[in-house]
């Protein structure tokens, strides 16, 4: 029989099918729009891209700190109501013109004609190649050996600030009390070093917004949530090679 | 000893009434920067300086970039006229090598003043150095270049010139691993766009023998002008060839301005683009194009040329050109590199970011003048007969 014959044939229609045949149908349909949903897809994603996930994360085996700790962010449960920002204020003695956590806003185009507002949680990112770290002429900042914090010795700093200008994600300012430079330290002074397991803007945050913890261990939260194969993880400026610690995801 | 020392080497008729009071109104000039710079460490450097936490460096960091450069400058044309001899600058060496240090510490003052914690640096950079960091060699290098250079310059002041020469060597060495880590500061932080890259370096390097040759022959012009002399020929024949270097350093200088502009307009990072347009069409458009191309590269290029280096005060006129423009432009480039926020894009950021120096900037910087214009005078007055003395060893 020819193709073009097939038009002449009257339709048996669906509902005289026995429900194996059918099953098997669909599931020939659905590997075959798999197939090609798959490749457009994969298509219109660059290698680079496609490839960033696994970039960005160290290798699963070869961590390089221990405790690892990181702080994965759910970007879209962020509804900016600053508790973080006060707690991390209030627990490490920050002062008013100076911040160790901010959160950014955009409103971000979704149509013509329809908008949604999006907020950006940021702190230091802890990056794994930390360019503050390698431009400070004392060493008064440094990483940590044992759990990758970038840490300050604030007598060692000079000010000559070559670290805020290193700083791809302006994490730093001058604390006039210490006359040095401050950041985030995941609060290991404050919280970590006394057995707490959060960060004090982690353990504010009402939406789960923030999560903190060891990525060396695969039983950690930030583990899991940074390796669900049906969501994107990125981190910011990826094109630095700085490596950060801090990602980004979306519920 | 120093007495003898001195009566070989001063020249007390350098110092009329009118270049003493020239003199005396530099020192206060840099004292005047220094008492802003005591002033803005007493009130905190946030209250008397206009940076902040996205713009950290601004006028400071490059008016001591410009006197750095500079000093890298006049120390290698000296060390290579008295390393080779042969060339006609080797008259001028002497005054090359007083000159740079001279700038060397207009640029300490600025830099002192700038920091937040002198004092932890001399501590902390010998205890806890960290040998990745470009600071760091900097700084490093910068103090041992100035070290070699007052042996060099006592050894020629004692007239133990092949010592000064192996010390003019080690100084200039010292002076270019300085300079190229001056570059690499900017050059190597890939998050700034503007400055990251592999030109900044070279491009420091060559600006230092162009400011350097600019520098020698301005203040050799005032040399001679102070004491009301006509310019000697050996001397004059010096300075020719310092122009000949600076027309070649602004031709040169020219081709890596426009070749680095054109790379920021077909690809790469959008942060250097907008950055780039700051200059060229934004908020350092002025700076840009009327001081630092036309003011300091074209017109003296074009002085230069039509005037076939014959002129002394043509030459000289084009070199204070330069210098202007190649403060501004290093003002242009500290600026342009921060003047974008990393989050664009966020919390309605502005495409630029606000930085005018504030007063006390400014005064701080006049130390950096103030210092290397007085040291310039007291050293015509009282080593005016080594320099003159230059060529004849």
């Amino acid at each position: 029989m020819k193709n073009m014959d097939f038009e002449k044939l009257s339709n048996e229609g669906t509902e005289t099918l026995p429900s194996e045949e059918r099953r098997r149908f669909l599931r020939f349909g659905l590997s075959v729009t798999g197939v090609f949903l798959g490749g457009s897809v994969l298509s219109l994603t660059s290698a680079r891209d496609a490839l960033g996930i696994s970039d960005i994360l160290p290798d699963a085996k070869k961590f390089p700190y221990k405790p690892h700790y990181s702080m994965v962010i759910i970007q879209n449960r962020c509804v900016d109501c600053e508790r973080c920002m006060e707690a991390c204020t209030k627990t490490n003695d920050v002062p008013s013109y100076g911040y160790r956590t901010k959160i950014l806003d955009q409103k971000r185009d979704l149509g013509p004609s329809l908008q949604e507002q999006v907020f950006m949680p940021v702190l230091c990112n802890h990056c794994n190649r930390p360019p503050c770290v390698r431009v400070c002429p004392t060493t008064a900042t440094y990483k940590d050996k044992t759990n990758g914090i970038v840490m300050m010795d604030y007598k060692r700093c000079i000010g000559c600030k070559t670290c805020m200008a290193a700083c791809p994600y302006n994490a730093r300012y001058f604390k006039e009390t210490n006359r040095a430079i401050d950041k985030c330290n995941f609060c290991f002074d404050t919280r970590l070093s006394k057995g707490e397991k959060l960060t004090a803007c982690a353990a504010a945050c009402p939406a789960g917004v923030r999560n903190f913890g060891d990525l060396s261990d695969t039983e950690s939260n930030v583990y899991k949530l940074v390796h669900r194969p049906d969501k994107v993880v990125w981190v910011l400026r990826p094109e630095t090679g700085a490596l950060p610690n801090v990602f980004y995801t979306t519920d | 000893m120093i007495k003898s020392i001195l009566a070989d080497s001063q020249e007390m008729e350098v110092a009329t009434p009118g270049v003493n009071k020239a003199t005396l109104l530099f020192g206060l000039l840099a004292l005047l920067g220094v008492g802003a710079g005591i002033y803005a460490q007493v009130v905190g450097h946030h209250h008397a300086f206009a940076n902040t936490r996205e713009m950290p460096w601004g006028l400071l960091i490059s008016s001591y970039a410009f006197f750095a450069i500079t000093s890298t400058g006049l120390c290698l044309l000296a060390a290579i006229s008295h390393l080779f001899g042969g060339n006609r600058m080797a008259p001028i060496a002497n005054r090359m090598v007083f000159l740079s240090i001279a700038t060397i510490m207009g640029a300490f003052s600025i830099i002192g003043l700038e920091l937040e914690n002198p004092h932890r640096m001399l501590l902390y950079n010998m205890l806890s150095p960290n040998l990745t960091s470009n600071i760091w060699w900097m700084g490093t290098l910068y103090s041992m270049a100035v070290g070699f250079m007052f042996v060099e310059f006592f050894s020629i002041l004692t007239r133990q010139y092949k010592m000064a020469v192996t010390l003019g060597v080690m100084g200039a060495i010292a002076e270019v691993l300085a300079n190229t880590n001056l570059g690499a500061v900017f050059a190597t932080l890939a998050g700034r766009p503007f400055w990251y890259g592999a030109q900044l370096p070279i491009y420091f390097l060559s600006c230092a023998f162009m400011s350097g040759a600019a520098a020698i022959i301005i203040f050799s012009y005032f040399a001679y002008k102070i004491r009301k002399e006509e310019m000697d020929t050996d001397t004059f024949n010096g300075v020719q060839t310092a122009g000949k270097v600076l027309t070649l350093m602004l031709f040169l200088i020219s081709v890596a301005t426009i070749w680095r502009f054109i790379a920021f307009y077909v690809g790469g990072a959008e942060m250097a683009r907008t950055a780039a347009d700051a200059l060229t069409n934004g908020p350092l458009s002025f700076n840009f194009w009327a001081i630092e191309i036309a003011f300091g590269l074209a017109i003296p290029m074009l002085l230069l040329s039509m005037t076939k280096l014959r002129s002394v005060p043509m030459m000289a006129i084009a070199s204070a050109m330069v210098l202007v423009g190649q403060f501004i432009s290093r003002f242009d480039l500290v600026v342009a590199g921060q003047i974008v926020p990393e989050f664009t894009g966020w919390s309605d950021l502005p495409t630029y970011l606000h930085y005018v120096p504030s007063i006390t900037e400014m005064l701080v910087t006049c130390a950096g003048f103030g210092v290397a214009c007085a040291l310039f005078l007291l050293g015509e007055r009282f080593f005016g007969n080594t320099f003159r003395d230059s060529g004849h060893h």
